[in-house]
């Protein structure tokens, strides 16, 4: 008898990796899924901190789509190991801190040396490239450097333009049939749609702005303006969840202010409260702002003249807020909020 | 049989669940697991992660804002990574 043989799929929760995993999975491979989580995935935190999001269905995208396919899903925590992939891309940056190239690389090397992976006889990895699809990393001089530099070399298929690209193991030892597979390129998506409905599949994700923030232009901004602010390029998994929210600005090099935008995002902030200093409004309904930095007695008072001016007392003369640092009691200071014309513009980060 | 917790509580979705996962990684057969969170997103991605592993959730409560979800562990299942 055969041996049943085996692949990992890099599972993004988007259509392309679907339609590769249910290819896969038609010509009787048996198909795991693995799929990574940097820290700087769209989906998920940001459903969850807002308020307005609330009636949002909030569902993993990548743990929809393993369900949907009837295979097991494996989500590996890759915060710290990622952090050189970002601060360190070998090939580059994209349009802003997206090191696409390289996480791709990262990634496809993550599943070709899980050790789990050989442990449980796995042959192969499958991903939902397609060639012209990214203008970063899924081009056709790029198809040969992520296999290359991953170590996965030609255990490596990319089921939906392999056609276009030279034979791989699984193809070569029968294991797949290569006429089964596609020659889909460019940034068309007319070819996924229709092999989709073909396949039956109706429903599937398709974020807009992809699946990471690092391609997010106000996103990147803010996370370089933390490096500048603290003089390295370093983060730690608070830093980039709380670039996420609220609305950020720095009014002195020293300093800078997240305040929550709805409740949902005060009770998010509130969970910081014990690593950073916290002004609340009191006299009034207003935001939750937390301080980053390091501000001085003068800063704090400043910080919560901004503050009131986000509150519902930004039209009266006076609004008490509390100031609390972390670990220590609070105390109350009344004043004047900011006017609108007072708030400058190069503080929003 | 033992029971466990984890306290996922301030993680947001899909930390709470890679904790669950590795967790369960850890327990035998039949082990009870209840894991305390207070992001929402854990009442789909919790029951969808155990569904496809073959774990059974026995009780989901809302207390203020935790979620407390209680999973009982079946491990004839293929291993977890």
């Amino acid at each position: 008898m055969a041996k049943q043989r085996k692949a990992v799929s890099l599972i993004s929760g988007g259509l392309d990796s679907m339609l590769a995993t249910r290819v896969i999975l038609d010509q009787g491979i048996h198909v795991e899924g693995i799929n990574f989580f940097t820290g700087f995935c769209v989906e998920g935190h940001t459903h969850a901190i807002r308020s307005k999001d609330k009636k949002k269905e909030k569902r993993n995208n990548a743990l929809w789509v393993a369900e949907e396919l009837g295979i097991k899903l494996h989500i590996i925590d890759v915060i710290e190991e990622y952090k050189d992939v970002v601060l360190n891309p070998k090939h580059g940056y994209g349009q802003h801190l997206n090191p696409c190239l390289d996480c791709k690389i990262f990634m496809v090397n993550k599943a070709a040396a899980w050790a789990w992976m050989e442990e449980n006889d796995f042959d192969f990895i499958i991903t939902g490239e397609v060639i012209g699809q990214r203008p970063m990393s899924q081009r056709k001089a790029t198809m040969p450097i992520i296999a290359r530099e991953s170590g996965a070399d030609d255990r490596l298929l990319r089921p939906l333009c392999a056609k276009n690209l030279p034979l791989t193991l699984p193809e070569r030892e029968g294991w797949v049939d290569r006429d089964r597979l596609f020659g889909f390129h460019g940034r068309n998506r007319t070819p996924q749609i229709e092999l989709a409905e073909s396949l039956g599949i109706e429903e599937y994700s398709q974020p807009a702005g992809g699946c990471c923030f690092l391609t997010d232009k106000s996103y990147a901004s803010k996370l370089e303006d933390l490096w500048q602010s603290r003089g390295e390029r370093d983060y730690e998994l608070d830093d980039i969840m709380l670039l996420k929210v609220g609305r950020h600005l720095r009014p002195a090099p020293n300093y800078k202010l997240i305040i929550s935008r709805e409740e949902g995002e005060n009770h998010y902030l509130t969970g910081y409260q014990h690593e950073h200093t916290t002004i609340r409004t009191v006299s009034h309904p207003g935001p939750v702002t937390i301080v980053d930095g390091a501000p001085g007695d003068d800063d704090l008072l400043f910080a919560a003249r901004i503050a009131a001016r986000y509150s519902q007392g930004r039209g009266g003369d006076r609004v008490t807020l509390s100031i609390t640092p972390p670990g220590k009691d609070g105390r109350e200071v009344t004043v004047t909020p900011l006017a609108a014309t007072e708030v400058i513009k190069s503080w929003y980060v | 049989m033992s029971e466990h917790e984890i306290d996922a509580r301030r993680l947001l979705c899909p930390m709470p669940v890679i904790r669950t996962q590795d967790k369960i990684k850890t327990l035998e057969d039949g082990d009870l697991l209840t894991v305390t969170c207070t992001d929402p997103g854990v009442t789909s991605d919790i029951p969808a992660w155990c569904r496809i592993h073959g774990h059974e959730i026995i009780a989901t409560l809302t207390e203020r804002r935790e979620i407390i979800i209680t999973i009982r562990v079946h491990k004839n299942q293929a291993k977890a990574p």
